[in-house]
């Protein structure tokens, strides 16, 4: 079988800089405390991202633990769906990381990070989690490594995700409940980097998104890579080429990097962001951070970001918890000004039709945060010429929003 | 009103150990803390630290996170703090530091944030996300406008970071005496005891140490220790909201003066 490397293959793009820039984005800012931990961190991981005894070990539980590589499915009835009546039109692909152990992208990064914290020996690992995929993920790498875990999550989020916050306690983990602010993914993050600033020396903080400060959007980015780089060689076993569009959903947006990044020098691929837009992005209730937002600093990162006249963060808004945070990942902010990728968004109520939609015509429920990039199909399709090969992250499955979504639709009026 | 630095530095040629009380500035509404500002300085403070609430201080424990949270749902905007600033700055002693996160700097720009600052009468500036290496921006443009930039040793920071901090902290270097938040602790950290020598032999600005000091046994300890100022916050902003706001006065009043009096 092939081995997929770990480390990016992409080589036309360096980013970011020494001091984890990507243009003018990135950074570290974050109180002192933290600042010998961060290049703790980028130290270890340097040393062990080519390490083979680290790579071997990542390698084997890719693919025995979390049952890499995902599939590159061909979604024939959701193709049919947006077909021109001649027949032709894009040809849709979804890259099933919900058919990962865990039911979600997250778990290529928790992995490796757990691998991670084990050789810095840091035996107490903290993490921050919205839609509880993040965290569940943890809980698992630790249960699986014998660490102590503690996943910080706001008490809205907790309400919105039960069955998630169940399955984190039964891996073992202790779930700890943040009220502050909205009682969101921001206020979990914020909760999580004070316990980091706390307990620092015995600690590994596993961030779940390629947000925070450096090392952390470049180190996550790499771990997920791996998704497009299998989807490189699944369009090459499949077609003999390159997909036409990328296409994934964007919250602090580690799963759409995780595709994206191998194909960055690619340029003849059009790279698509979807965010949330809430209840409409003209509207104060949405999470359209990059549609919406100007640069900012949260969480120790220059990014965009949503705030209001005074520079202070504001809420953000959706119906998906994972996708519910008024900033973003520092490369996606850098994608976006350097024009390399084209964000848009779909609020909730066009994130639940394809939520059902998807759930119909394929058989697949995805995550709710998933059914945003699906969404967008529907603007996209009608301005597409041909048929170009749409490639899709469908980076989680949707059972935990399935009580989300029957909420949703006895407010708005059934199927 | 003097620069920070020259108060500091005064009262460390005399050997004496200053007091840095901290108040988030609209806890509990901005009239109190005008009148704040007016009873520590009467009651012995020697620099003010005057935090601007904002929705995410992430070096804030939960004492300070409630008092910017409730400043912040009054509607407290930077203008209003810089207001009681100009109403106050010229009839106290005491040099005011404002304490900001960096994000509403940076959404103002930098330069007309410290315009903005400098006109109101703020003398110094600390910025507890804005690390060394993000801080050049910073430092520049307030030196030339006369803004004094503290920065922050941690007990992590090793030697060679504390003496690149030191060198370019302004006014005196804040030396954070816990790895973590800000918030009242029942004792100060014993490696204070080591971490004060090592940034002595770094550096001859006034040393300031925060985080945790709460009580007056604590100011008495790092006082000992060798610290130019004790810095508290938390303790402080505690009481002001202890009851109305007299009771509040009445309270930061009479322990700012038994701090004051431990370590005079």
């Amino acid at each position: 079988m092939t081995t997929t490397p770990i480390h990016p293959t992409a080589t036309t793009n360096s980013q970011p800089d020494n001091l984890g820039r990507f243009g003018r984005f990135g950074g570290k800012y974050v109180p002192e405390t933290l600042m010998p931990a961060l290049a703790e961190l980028e130290t270890a991981y340097q040393k062990y991202r080519n390490d083979p005894a680290f790579q071997a070990e990542l390698q084997g539980l890719l693919r025995d633990y979390v049952g890499r590589p995902s599939p590159l499915y061909f979604a024939e009835r959701l193709t049919e769906k947006y077909a021109r009546p001649d027949g032709t039109g894009p040809q849709i692909y979804l890259k099933r990381e919900d058919l990962n152990h865990t039911g979600a992208h997250k778990i290529n990064n928790a992995l490796a990070q757990g691998l991670l914290a084990k050789r810095m020996g840091k035996k107490r690992i903290i993490a921050e989690t919205g839609a509880g995929q993040h965290g569940v993920a943890t809980a698992t790498v630790c249960a699986r490594f014998g660490l102590e875990c503690i996943i910080y999550m706001g008490v809205q989020d907790m309400e919105r995700q039960a069955l998630n916050v169940f399955r984190m306690k039964l891996l073992g983990a202790t779930v700890q409940p943040v009220e502050a602010g909205t009682g969101t993914l921001k206020d979990a993050t914020s909760e999580a980097i004070r316990d980091w600033v706390t307990n620092v020396e015995t600690t590994h903080y596993i961030l779940g998104s390629v947000a925070g400060p450096h090392p952390y959007p470049m180190m996550v980015r790499d771990f997920h890579a791996i998704i497009g780089q299998e989807t490189r060689r699944q369009c090459q076993e499949k077609w003999g080429g390159l997909p036409d569009i990328l296409m994934a959903c964007v919250g602090g947006g580690s799963n759409a990097i995780g595709l994206f990044h191998e194909f960055l020098g690619d340029t003849s691929i059009r790279i698509i962001g979807v965010e949330a837009a809430g209840t409409g992005t003209e509207t104060s209730k949405h999470a359209a951070t990059l549609t919406k937002g100007r640069p900012g600093v949260l969480h120790g990162a220059m990014s965009y970001l949503l705030q209001d006249t005074e520079g202070q963060v504001t809420e953000a808004h959706s119906i998906s918890a994972g996708l519910d945070y008024p900033g973003v990942g520092p490369e996606h902010s850098y994608l976006m000004d350097t024009k390399r990728a084209e964000y848009y968004s779909v609020t909730d109520d066009e994130a639940v039709q394809a939520f059902l939609s998807l759930s119909k015509l394929e058989g697949i429920i995805p995550a709710l945060e998933t059914s945003h990039a699906i969404a967008y199909l529907d603007t996209l399709c009608p301005q597409l010429d041909g048929s170009p090969r749409i490639v899709i992250n469908c980076s989680g499955r949707g059972d935990k929003d399935v009580q989300t979504v029957a909420k949703y639709l006895e407010a708005n009026g059934g199927f | 009103m003097t620069s920070v630095f020259d108060r500091l530095s005064g009262l460390q040629e005399q050997s004496r150990c200053a007091l840095i009380p901290f108040i988030t500035a609209g806890d509990p509404d901005l009239d109190t803390t005008a009148k704040a500002l007016r009873v520590l300085d009467q009651a012995g403070a020697d620099c003010i630290e005057l935090g601007v609430p904002y929705s995410d201080p992430l070096a804030d424990g939960p004492t300070i996170q409630a008092a910017a949270t409730r400043a912040l749902q009054r509607g407290v905007k930077l203008e209003d703090v810089l207001e009681i600033v100009r109403g106050t700055a010229g009839e106290i002693s005491a040099p005011i530091i404002l304490f900001t996160y960096y994000n509403p700097i940076y959404y103002r720009g930098i330069e007309s944030f410290l315009k903005q600052i400098k006109d109101a009468g703020v003398k110094g500036l600390v910025v507890p996300d804005l690390p060394l290496e993000e801080a050049e921006n910073l430092l520049k443009p307030a030196a030339e406008l006369g803004i004094e930039v503290t920065l922050l040793v941690a007990p992590t920071s090793p030697q060679e970071r504390i003496k690149a901090i030191a060198q370019k902290s302004q006014g005196f270097v804040y030396l954070v005496s816990v790895t973590g938040v800000t918030g009242a602790r029942s004792q100060v950290a014993s490696r204070v005891k080591d971490l004060i020598p090592m940034l002595r032999e770094a550096t001859n600005k006034p040393i300031g140490v925060g985080f945790g000091i709460s009580e007056p046994q604590h100011a008495q300890q790092v006082k000992e220790w060798g610290a130019d100022a004790a810095i508290v916050g938390s303790a402080f902003v505690q009481r002001l909201v202890s009851g109305t706001p007299e009771e509040g006065l009445k309270a930061i009043d009479e322990f700012c003066r038994t701090l004051k009096g431990a370590i005079a």
